[in-house]
């Protein structure tokens, strides 16, 4: 019983965005680069199924370029995936392509299961690739999934909707999940985990031997920039009334966002 | 020209204003028709809304079927709609359903589709949508190829609306889309506890931090938010304290929001919140540490103590509001 779970590796929240010069994209100097951090819950809701199910095999898969993206499987293995598959690509695949190519080799890996991902990746912003595994694979999805309970035809599982309601799932397996940050605590990778990830063999697929057009590569982007520089900010002074009574005025007459 | 169809939504049996938003844009676009377009029992009922804010042609469904949100069921249902239709662009606000549902359809599609949209430009056929990555910390312009379908999930509250004009009108067609062999069932949906709008299409937030020293004290907050109509948010320290629930928090973690104004009280201003809501249009920052970050990003500030200028804040804004 395999357990696939889709990582992405991304620019570390602190990591300052530069742009280069022609506005092609950003410039790849000096960035320090994490495993997404829904991503980290996708892994360890992976690790702790196989815990209670000794069958399962969690296999951790990344597509880009593979120089980097390795320290990322490398990281999931030391948390307690048992295998890791690279799909080594090109920066900026889009998120159709990639669901493309993720989903072709969980296919030919006889597969999964199950299968978790994150909600969303913090660099793209999408939350799209989850769905389209899904729907290539011909699988239920539930995203934004903050409980997950396990049965042997079926899974349960409470997805956070707007405005603080959640939604009690039930679908049949092989199925699809999105990680919510609720869904649990990851672990810290043990020294025993990171030895044995350090000695692993991660499987390498070339990106360009899936037979993927490149006509089905659908967006583009284009004209990066750094976000306009805002104005310094107006301080109110005065006692506390009169700050009141001049941001009410200014929000009305200036702003006019009231 | 393009025939666009725009994914609406209800609540209450009243059209969002994030769908207004995007159905009135679509009418200035010129296109050759705006299709308002949704599905399940408040569509039954309140349909005209849609041709109120631009529709020229309104398909639903109002099927009880699609009153709780199944993926299956309705990414089968659009794809078809889309496809009998005949629309090449196709426009939904993010919320958590369509920011569910639509990849899905795109899939099914083989076509493009760019989330989180803060600016787009329609002509003809081309759409082009700006939108934010790597949290906020640079933009982009996407572009579609070889896509005969575009998908644009814009965020919420980036256009301007019109009052609804209740002399337009538009035909209505009914459909019955089918209904796949489903492997999903919604068992219960638990309402959130709060009536008010979701975070991600509220026009005007107050978010606390952990300034605010306690939870008891976000009711400070929640009395200035009931005078203003406002949603109230939060920052993720005080939600890893317990103080509120996740579905408050604003930021790289939590939801990205990008109301008309929003108030920062109490809070730091740390890189991952920022992410989250450095879209909004007018910030206050109210912050009793002069080098706090959040003021760097502020429209206005505030140097002072929340607990003696929000209430303050809150009566003023009771007398200019309703007096
Ligand atoms: C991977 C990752 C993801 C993250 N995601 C998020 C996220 O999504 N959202 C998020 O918010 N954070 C996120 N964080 C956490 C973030 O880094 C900060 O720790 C957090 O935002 C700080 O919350 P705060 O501003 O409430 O608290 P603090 O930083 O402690 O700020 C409290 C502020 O209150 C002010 N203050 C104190 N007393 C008063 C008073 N009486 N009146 C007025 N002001 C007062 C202080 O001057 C201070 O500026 C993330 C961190 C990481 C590492
Ligand atoms: N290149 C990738 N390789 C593996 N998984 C990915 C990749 N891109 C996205 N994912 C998965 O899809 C989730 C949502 O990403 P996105 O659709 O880009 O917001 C991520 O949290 C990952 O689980």
């Amino acid at each position: 019983m395999k357990i696939f779970v889709c990582l992405k590796q991304v620019p570390d929240t602190e990591t300052k965005i530069k742009i280069l010069p022609d506005q092609s994209g950003i410039d790849p100097a000096g960035i320090k680069w994490v495993m997404n951090p829904y991503d980290e819950h996708a892994v360890e809701e992976a690790v702790k199924f196989r815990e209670k199910n000794p069958s399962a095999q969690v296999w951790a898969i990344s597509m880009g370029p593979k120089a980097r993206v390795v320290e990322s499987l490398r990281t999931a293995l030391a948390m307690g995936a048992d295998e890791a598959i690279v799909i080594n690509s090109v920066e900026n695949a889009d998120a159709l392509t990639t669901a493309r190519a993720l989903s072709s080799v969980i296919s030919s890996e006889s597969g999964a299961h199950l299968i978790f991902a994150g909600k969303l990746s913090i660099d793209s912003n999408q939350s799209s690739v989850p769905q389209m595994v899904a729907e290539f694979l011909n699988i239920p999805h539930t995203s934004v999934v903050s409980k997950f309970e396990a049965h042997s035809e079926n899974i349960n599982v409470e997805r956070d909707s707007d405005g603080g309601a959640k939604e009690i799932v039930q679908m049949l397996t092989p199925a699809l999940i999105a990680a919510n940050k609720g869904l649990n605590m990851p672990r810290y990778a043990s020294l025993p985990g990171i030895m044995k990830a350090k000695k692993k063999v991660i499987k390498e697929i070339e990106f360009s031997s899936l037979g993927i057009l490149p006509t089905e590569q659908k967006i583009k982007y284009t004209s990066y920039a750094l976000p306009q520089e805002k104005a310094a900010v107006k301080l109110l002074t005065g006692d506390s009334s009169a700050q009141a009574t001049e941001l009410m005025k200014l929000l009305r007459d200036e702003a006019k966002v009231l | 020209m393009a025939k666009i169809l725009v994914f609406s939504e209800f609540q209450n049996n009243n059209l969002k204003r994030s769908s207004q938003e995007l159905l009135q844009f679509a009418k200035k676009s010129g296109a050759e028709s705006v299709i308002g377009f949704s599905l399940g029992s408040q569509a039954g009922t309140s349909a005209i809304q849609m041709a109120h804010h631009g529709a020229t042609e309104i398909h639903i469904s109002k099927s009880p079927d699609f009153d709780a949100y199944n993926p299956e069921l309705f990414a089968t249902a659009v794809s078809e709609a889309i496809q009998k239709t005949g629309a090449t662009i196709i426009l939904a606000s993010v919320s958590a359903l369509a920011k569910d549902l639509f990849p899905r359809i795109a899939a099914k599609l083989l076509c493009g589709i760019v989330s989180d949209g803060v600016e787009i430009q329609i002509s003809g056929n081309d759409v082009k949508v700006k939108k934010p990555l790597y949290a906020g910390k640079c933009f982009a312009t996407a572009v579609f190829e070889n896509s005969n379908v575009k998908i644009v999930l814009m965020r919420a509250n980036q256009m301007p609306v019109e009052p609804a004009d209740s002399a337009n009108s538009a035909e209505i067609t009914e459909h019955h889309f089918t209904k796949p062999n489903l492997k999903t069932i919604i068992k219960e949906i638990v309402k959130g506890t709060s009536e008010k709008l979701d975070l991600t299409e509220a026009n005007i937030i107050i978010s606390g931090g952990r300034g605010l020293k306690e939870a008891g004290n976000f009711k400070m907050l929640h009395d200035l938010a009931d005078v203003l109509g406002a949603t109230v948010g939060a920052t993720r320290a005080v939600v890893d304290a317990g103080w509120v629930s996740h579905s408050m928090q604003v930021g790289q973690t939590g939801k990205t929001v990008a109301p008309s104004l929003y108030i920062a009280v109490g809070l730091s201003g740390a890189i991952q919140h920022l992410a989250g809501m450095s879209g909004s249009k007018v910030i206050v920052a109210i912050n009793n540490d002069p080098s706090a970050a959040i003021f760097q990003k502020a429209t206005y500030g505030i140097v002072g103590d929340a607990f003696e200028i929000i209430p303050k804040l809150t009566e003023e804004f009771k007398k200019a509001m309703h007096g």
